[in-house]
């Protein structure tokens, strides 16, 4: 059934409150936006998320939702999803949420390949906590709790995510709202585990942490969008990647031939090229690729479970709770005590 | 009773449920108590090794696995050591000499061979070469190698066969489909159970001691069944009165993980079972089960379910129904993870953070797990809350011979998931609670018009909106806690045993449950008046225990732990019980009981 929604149907009668100027609202105007447009009915989507900013993003979607506990939605999520696999499930988190706390849940989510859709917000830092340092931050980074600059060395959750193997990684920016529709689109007909990581700039406790990205003057040489099936080449067409003693490697584009520029790739089975795209950058301090790293096809686990119930009530008819409880071997006791085994 | 003892690799767990199995068949009632080592192979021959199982096999109806064993088997020194204490003057030891060679003896500690020095004067002692005859008796069946000695238990197990005059066609036929699919070693097990009861039919001597005739029990069908087995059919029986899905999800731990063995067997019933990344995960996944509509269900041991904490009370705050299982085991940490102790009860009652009072059950024997699976999942999708339902390894692993109810007579379980919208102008209130149960509709997605958003922040009343309101905060608590006071009013009353006019009651909850009522039974024939009654309901409480309570002069509240119950029904009754407690990693004996009992009536 295709419905007739406008992004006005997504939203809620509460009070958007994260901090004026807060990427956030750009995400929740982009995925209200997307999910009006694909016209499937509105009590199919259910929305999950753990604790921090990014968290409270369910009680502004006109869906179903659940604002849970820091760092299980992904648990939860697959529970909603191994058990209805008719529903769409998306899980809403943050670099705190999903990669410290979450970290566990988020690897075999992702390895499961369950149908649920996980948008990590990384603003690489703690907001709803007032400003400390995330899995996400940068060495040496000052913040409340690392007066001295932080030890911890990063996580980079692309990285992370391709080596959990999921079928469908992507890197999208807050502020691109074609990119963001683009990668939802693609994130949303995937069968399996979509993990797409959101960078969001937090005006208040990590202003412009995207700026190499977003700037006017600095997008140009440090953005590389990945296209399927084209050369990887970005800066105006000056710079290329191509692979070198098996790591990706940034070169002038003049300096090589052009054959030996990567063509990107994004259905390959093994995901040993995504990863190495994937370490060309460290952060989002010079270039760094986004859109789609990864997008493969694999059972996922409902599917899979749901198999299984079918196959054993075919093969074994539907449960008889009658038979079940004799399963293990009976015997009678008569009238006058005398006993019979069954 | 008999106690089976050897090494934990000697299959003494399976020679004691084969001749359990045995005796159910041949229609005498029984209790068993395995007691198995935390280690896997804990080094063979040593004491930390040792592997029992215990049987009592009676013609009457019993309610424990027994104190005293009237007969042991011992496989090894370290085995004889360990359980010789146990064995009741008089009774007969069983023994495998071949295992009591010098290096045996030094790793059980002995300075001196115990069956030359003495040490076994009062016991009858049969002593048997059971690696030599089984050895022989295995030798043209194809095993070869140390698989020859491994038979050695069913040499055991038939020589008891013998000795007890259980059926042997039962075993025989067991192990050929048990072994069905190597058939040298169906045939080894075969020949050295056969070769076991001839060598006890040679014996003459030992023929006319032992006579257990079938008990007496109610007219019926029955099955012999472990508390866990009986946990798992309860799951499944609640999900077809409901006809809600069955979903549990959990995380592999002892002693509950038979409770998922068993239902990932089941899936022909639609039941969806999910072995999640760690605890927290198991009850995530079972919280996101029960909001989308299916009856959900995570099951652990005292260390995870405090993992599964935080979330009990994000369930409770959010309203779901969900099942909490907790076999108990010796606590704290991990503590000693196969033995039974009832020592999460103040847990379960009050370990959680916030004001979060959530409704408690408690199972009392194996087959008890079924009824009571039943009741937990009817509180929990009536009230829309979290169960607490409390077993431990005596009751998950001890078993019973359960008289098969007749299904149709168990209640269908009431479930309606809201499907209209329940405010003005076809608003949906999620939390517009019920009148009579309090409860809030489960309104489950994909349900159209009834979008709407739950989650761990304080809600408002009616609409479920965050709210930071204070009266708002007091109202909702007072809520919550209110729609699980009143829970009592739907459960039914604590029933009083034995003497009403009696001056001491003794009041258990558990796995307590057959201790207690033999030792009152005891007591009895002693001349003594004694009362006994159990609680199934922890929270509530039967809204009758006060008044049960200040009934009798005195009480008598035994328990696995330090005086959790006692402390708990002090603080709610101001009543003065006395408590018998023991932290031992073992069941009440029937005697520490009735000691108890003579003691205070004297």
């Amino acid at each position: 059934m295709t419905l007739s929604y406008t992004r006005a149907d997504f939203q809620t009668d509460q009070e958007v409150r994260w901090c004026p100027g807060c990427g956030d609202y750009t995400i929740l105007a982009s995925v209200q936006q997307f999910l009006a447009g694909l016209g499937r009915p509105r009590e199919e989507f259910v929305f999950v998320s753990g604790i921090g900013c990014s968290s409270r993003f369910p009680y502004y979607m006109n869906t179903y939702g659940m604002h849970s506990i820091h760092g299980r939605a992904p648990a939860i999520a697959t529970g909603i999803a191994a058990t209805r696999p008719d529903l769409s499930v998306w899980v809403i988190t943050g670099d705190g949420d999903a990669l410290s706390i979450g970290g566990n849940h988020l690897i075999h989510a992702l390895r499961r390949n369950v149908n649920i859709k996980i948008l990590l917000f990384n603003n690489q830092i703690y907001g709803l906590t007032k400003g400390q340092y995330s899995p996400t931050s940068e060495m040496g980074k000052t913040t409340k709790s690392s007066p001295f600059g932080s030890i911890d060395h990063p996580f980079n959750p692309v990285s992370l995510a391709l080596g959990a193997e999921a079928t469908f990684v992507a890197r999208t920016l807050d502020m691109d709202r074609n990119l963001t529709q683009a990668v939802l689109q693609k994130a949303y007909e995937h069968e399996g585990t979509s993990f797409i990581e959101i960078y969001q700039n937090c005006n208040v406790f990590n202003d412009k942490a995207f700026i190499q990205l977003t700037g006017k003057e600095e997008r140009v040489h440090n953005r590389i969008d990945l296209e399927h099936g084209k050369p990887i080449v970005f800066d105006e067409g000056r710079k290329a990647v191509i692979m070198r003693d098996g790591q990706a490697t940034i070169v002038d584009a003049a300096s090589v031939d052009p054959k030996a520029i990567l063509v990107h790739d994004e259905t390959r089975p093994d995901p040993s090229i995504a990863f190495a795209l994937s370490r060309l950058s460290h952060g989002p301090f010079g270039p760094t690729p986004l859109g789609v790293f990864r997008n493969v096809s694999r059972p996922t686990y409902e599917s899979e479970m749901s198999r299984q119930l079918e196959e054993a009530k075919e093969k074994r008819g539907p449960g008889d709770l009658g038979k079940l409880i004799r399963s293990l071997g009976t015997w009678t006791v008569d009238e006058a005590g005398a006993i019979t085994e069954n | 009773m008999i106690r089976f003892a050897g090494d934990s690799g000697d299959g003494m767990q399976l020679a004691g449920s084969r001749f359990t199995d045995a005796s159910a068949l041949f229609g005498n009632d029984l209790a068993t108590l395995p007691s198995f080592p935390a280690e896997i192979r804990a080094p063979a021959g040593t004491l930390p090794g040792v592997s029992s199982f215990q049987v009592q096999i009676a013609d009457f109806d019993i309610l424990t696995a027994g104190d005293a064993p009237d007969c042991l088997v011992a496989m090894n020194p370290a085995a004889l050591k360990k359980n010789l204490k146990d064995l009741r003057d008089g009774g007969t030891l069983i023994i495998n000499r071949d295992a009591f060679d010098e290096r045996n003896l030094a790793k059980a500690g002995f300075d001196t061979n115990p069956l030359e020095d003495g040490t076994l004067k009062g016991y009858r002692v049969i002593e048997v070469p059971m690696d030599e005859l089984t050895t022989l008796a295995v030798k043209d069946t194809g095993v070869s190698g140390r698989d020859v000695l491994r038979s050695k238990n069913f040499f055991a197990l038939g020589l008891m066969a013998w000795l007890f005059s259980r059926p042997t066609q039962p075993t025989l036929d067991w192990i050929d489909k048990k072994f069905a699919r190597n058939p040298a070693v169906a045939a080894a097990n075969a020949a050295a159970f056969k070769a076991g009861f001839n060598f006890g039919e040679t014996t003459e001597a030992t023929r006319t001691t032992f006579e257990v005739k079938p008990a007496t029990l109610p007219e019926g069908t029955y099955t012999n069944i472990t508390g866990n087995t009986a946990l798992a059919w309860g799951l499944i029986a609640a999900s077809q009165k409901s006809g809600l899905p069955l979903f549990y999800g959990t995380y592999p731990i002892t002693p509950a993980s038979d409770i998922l063995h068993e239902l990932s067997r089941h899936k022909n019933f639609g039941v969806r079972t999910l072995q999640a990344e760690d605890e927290i995960a198991g009850i995530g996944t079972a919280i996101g089960a029960a909001f989308a509509g299916s009856l959900a269900v995570t099951g652990s041991s005292g260390p995870g379910i405090a993992l599964k904490s935080e979330a009990i009370s994000l369930a409770f705050m959010l309203e779901l129904p969900l099942l909490v299982i907790n076999v108990q085991r010796g606590g704290p940490s991990t503590g000693l993870p196969t033995k039974p102790e009832q020592s999460d009860l103040l847990f379960s009652l009050y370990g959680r953070h916030g004001e979060s009072p959530i409704p408690v059950l408690a199972i009392a024997s194996a087959s008890d797990a079924f009824y009571m699976a039943i009741e937990a999942a009817r509180i929990a999708v009536k009230y829309m809350t979290p169960v607490l339902l409390l077993s431990d390894n005596y009751i998950a692993n001890g078993s019973e011979p359960w008289k098969l109810p007749d299904l149709d007579s168990i209640p269908e379980i009431e479930v309606e998931f809201a499907k209209h919208p329940n405010g003005p102008d076809g608003k949906f209130l999620p939390y517009m609670r019920d009148f009579d149960t309090f409860s809030r509709p489960w309104a489950v997605p994909g349900t159209p018009g009834l979008e709407h958003r739950v989650g761990g922040l304080e809600k408002e009343a009616i609409t479920g909106n965050v709210s930071y309101d204070p009266a708002n905060h007091q109202l909702m608590v007072d809520s919550r806690a209110w729609k699980v006071a009143n829970i009592a009013n739907d459960v039914p009353e604590v029933e009083v045993e034995g003497d009403e006019d009696a001056e001491l009651l003794v009041l258990g909850w558990g796995s307590t449950y057959g201790a207690n009522r033999a030792a009152a039974r005891r007591a009895r024939l002693e001349g003594v008046k004694v009362a006994t009654a159990h609680l199934r309901y922890l929270n509530p409480l039967p809204r009758n225990l006060g008044d049960v309570l200040r009934r009798f002069p005195k009480v008598l509240i035994p328990e696995l732990n330090t005086g959790q119950l006692l402390k708990h029904l002090r603080s709610e009754y101001l009543i003065d019980a006395t408590g018998l407690n023991k932290v031992m990693g073992e069941p009440f004996k029937v005697a520490e009981i009735t000691a108890k009992i003579m003691e205070m009536t004297k």
